[in-house]
């Protein structure tokens, strides 16, 4: 683990990360358009409560997202932290607040 | 064994991770978070599998069949996407330790889950074209 930093990784592996954090906050914009038009078809007061939680669930993964882009330009990127648990509870969410629109009538 | 507390403190706190172990290549480490990506973009597909079932799939014949569909799948999907995080927990902590990295079921399962949905959406595909 000693000797010079490499100034570029040749496997690309900072850019692969970071392409695959865009495809993850895509694949959360289409569950979240896919939420809003269930709420938009059927607005009761818990759809407008669970298409709140989506939308504030999308946003927390557009900021890690975007936050992990910075730290992943350092040289050495920093592994991750809490933001491992925060996605993985945001998808819990998302799964709980379709559940919310799907099963009220 | 590491009880539950163990478990729940490295899932909410993979800070504390860091502690035990030596730090891997960090291209390792990416590789985890790139595979962790992928699963809970696999849960993210779930989820908007069973939205998109239960609002564009027109009513099927056996009642409530449609919405059990779609409350199957995106229950799944809550289901990988916490399998996701213990997995990278589970994974970090071996390459930290240099032991072999963790084996599983969980992708044989799922894939025998989706294999049985689909040959009986196929079943009720087919009886309801009889039916007209």
């Amino acid at each position: 683990m000693t000797g010079p930093t490499p100034a570029r990784d040749p496997g690309l592996q900072p850019e692969r990360t970071r392409l695959a954090w865009r495809r993850t906050v895509l694949a959360s914009t289409v569950v979240a358009l896919l939420a809003v038009r269930l709420v938009l078809l059927r607005p009761t007061p818990l759809a407008g409560v669970a298409g709140t939680m989506l939308l504030a669930g999308w946003i927390t993964l557009l900021v890690l997202s975007g936050r992990r882009a910075s730290t992943l330009a350092a040289p050495v990127p920093p592994p991750l932290g809490r933001a491992v648990p925060v996605l993985a509870l945001v998808t819990v969410g998302f799964a709980g607040a379709g559940l919310a629109l799907v099963a009220t009538p | 064994m590491r009880g539950v507390r163990g478990v729940m403190r490295e899932w909410f706190d993979p800070t504390a991770l860091r502690r035990i172990g030596t730090t891997p290549d960090y291209r390792f480490s990416l590789a985890n978070e790139r595979t962790f990506l992928a699963w809970i973009r696999t849960g993210l597909a779930l989820i908007a599998g069973g939205l998109a079932v239960a609002q564009f799939l027109p009513e099927l014949r056996f009642p409530y069949l449609r919405e059990a569909l779609a409350v199957v799948l995106m229950i799944y999907g809550g289901a990988v996407a916490l399998r996701a995080l213990n997995h990278w927990v589970k994974c970090e902590r071996a390459m930290r330790l240099g032991e072999d990295l963790p084996e599983s079921r969980f992708p044989a399962g799922l894939a025998i889950s989706v294999v049985l949905g689909a040959v009986l959406l196929i079943a009720v595909v087919v009886a309801e074209g009889f039916d007209r």
